[in-house]
């Protein structure tokens, strides 16, 4: 993009460091808030190889969970599930604010629709737990 | 400009449609793979999971699970390492975020179908 | 008895003279019902009469005399002395703006945003005067009444990185007064503001720090306006999309 600001002479141009995201408290959290998504990506493609070496036979697949049960991994998935729940939890506060939910007239309170979206996450997050381990 | 002539509207959607699985499925089946089942507070057996990876349904389940959030992934990245003062990459950012997003989806395609 | 007093640190810069901003401090009487815009008043008055920086109203409403306090955009008007004691007390220009002389940044740049937007009502046909107003419910002001108190102080304009890294991008009020249009029953200008919000300097730069709503002193939520007219723009993306041929309100 093009800086679409011709300098005028004589006035002062402040720039914005690259450490900018340190000043405020509230900057800090959102780069925290945009770092999840590389937690999120870093799982979504060792799931991607699970699924892989699942589809590769048992061998493969145990091979693959002795790999994740090194202290290494286990820490990082602690680390990286802080981050995703982060997301988690950010991202349902943006929704509040971004989805206007109508009924008739009158508009839902923010709060609430944050709440539906946390009952919809332990929803299907159980769903899923019982789906992979209770029903076999 | 008009709509049609920015693709911006594009990855924000896909940006947007990914974050909305990492929030809601991305935890449970980290918790899942990454802690319950190493550490053997669960167990799943092999053929179980083979028979659930090769069911058509679940493998569209997981196409969307893996994909969609690379995308929300290449979205935020590509404005971090701008807003980290590489404004002026911004093309070749995008190309290198959204290309790794899409590589990530045809190898997601790839290993399912082989299942 | 000697009076207790507070330090403010001012930033100064003097075009011409000044290859770039520094700071001087001063030590102004500390009262319990005085605001940093009385602190500068009282310096400009009693100490040093080149102190440069705009007020009108104080009381909040003109949005002229927004400044750093302590690194955070605030109407110095409302910002009590009180509230950072024992000090020091930061003073500086708003961020991410022209620095034209101590405190005062230039708005030409804002100014000319503002118009970008069309911020009025736009009609496809003006109805004559004689038919009377254009009527509106409570429901329907409801709609967009909070987005339409902004005073145009540009505090959040200071908390925007994205402004401050890409001074190109439309920016907080100036978008979140087009989106109070758009939602105004009485506006028929949707698609003729559209082309500047979804331009690549629109809404798409706008990475949702939130920080523009935080710092806002009317109540304004310009993030959620920013975010709301992405999902509009999406949309209308899409259908542009699916039905090149139509389908567009």
């Amino acid at each position: 993009m093009s800086e679409a600001r011709p300098a005028r002479p004589g006035l002062y141009y402040p720039k914005l460091p690259a450490t900018w995201w340190l000043r405020r408290p509230g900057y800090v959290r959102f780069m925290l808030r945009e770092v999840t998504s590389v937690f999120v990506a870093i799982f979504v493609v060792e799931l991607l190889v699970i699924v892989h070496k699942i589809g590769q036979g048992p061998q493969a697949y145990a091979d693959m969970v002795a790999k994740l049960q090194s202290p290494g991994c286990i820490v990082f998935h602690v680390i990286a599930l802080a981050f995703v729940l982060y997301h988690t939890i950010t991202w349902f506060q943006a929704t509040g604010v971004v989805q206007v939910v109508r009924v008739g007239d009158r508009q839902v309170p923010p709060a609430l629709v944050v709440a539906g979206n946390y009952v919809a996450w332990v929803v299907a997050s159980l769903f899923i737990l019982y789906w992979l381990l209770v029903r076999s | 400009m008009s709509p049609g002539k920015t693709i911006e509207p594009l990855w924000w959607s896909l940006f947007s449609a990914g974050g909305v699985v990492a929030a809601f499925l991305v935890p449970v089946h980290l918790f899942l793979f990454g802690l319950a089942i190493p550490l053997g507070w669960v167990s799943v057996s092999h053929a179980r999971l083979l028979a659930l990876v090769g069911h058509p349904v679940v493998k569209l389940y997981l196409f969307v699970l893996i994909a969609l959030p690379l995308y929300h992934w290449a979205h935020r990245f590509r404005f971090i390492l701008e807003d980290l003062g590489l404004h002026g990459l911004r093309m070749p950012l995008a190309v290198l975020c959204y290309g790794s997003a899409i590589v990530g989806t045809v190898a997601t395609v790839w290993v399912l179908i082989r299942i | 008895m000697t009076e207790e007093t507070i330090t403010l640190e001012v930033t100064r810069y003097r075009p011409g003279h000044d290859r770039e901003p520094r700071t001087e401090s001063f030590s102004v009487p500390y009262r319990k019902d005085w605001v940093v815009l009385d602190a500068l008043n009282h310096i400009k008055d009693r100490v040093d009469g080149s102190l440069t920086y705009r007020w009108s109203c104080r009381m909040g409403v003109c949005g002229s005399c927004g400044m750093m306090v302590n690194g955070v955009p605030k109407l110095t008007c409302s910002a009590f002395l009180r509230d950072y004691h024992p000090g020091p007390i930061r003073v500086e220009p708003l961020a991410n703006f022209p620095v034209i002389r101590d405190l005062v940044v230039a708005l030409d740049d804002f100014l000319e945003k503002l118009r970008r937007v069309k911020p009025w009502l736009i009609r496809e046909t003006e109805k004559p005067v004689a038919e009377g107003e254009y009527r509106q419910t409570p429901a329907q002001l409801d709609a967009y009444k909070q987005f339409s108190m902004c005073i145009n102080c540009m505090l959040c304009y200071a908390a925007c990185p994205v402004y401050g890294l890409a001074p190109a991008f439309v920016g907080p009020a100036a978008i979140a007064l087009a989106y109070r249009y758009n939602l105004d029953s009485r506006d028929e200008g949707y698609r003729v503001r559209e082309p500047i919000l979804s331009d690549s300097v629109g809404v798409w730069e706008c990475t949702f720090v939130g920080e523009c709503s935080v710092v806002c002193p009317k109540g304004v939520d310009p993030a959620a306006a920013i975010q709301r007219s992405k999902v509009a723009g999406a949309k209308d993306w899409a259908m542009s999309v699916l039905m090149p041929w139509g389908g567009r309100k």
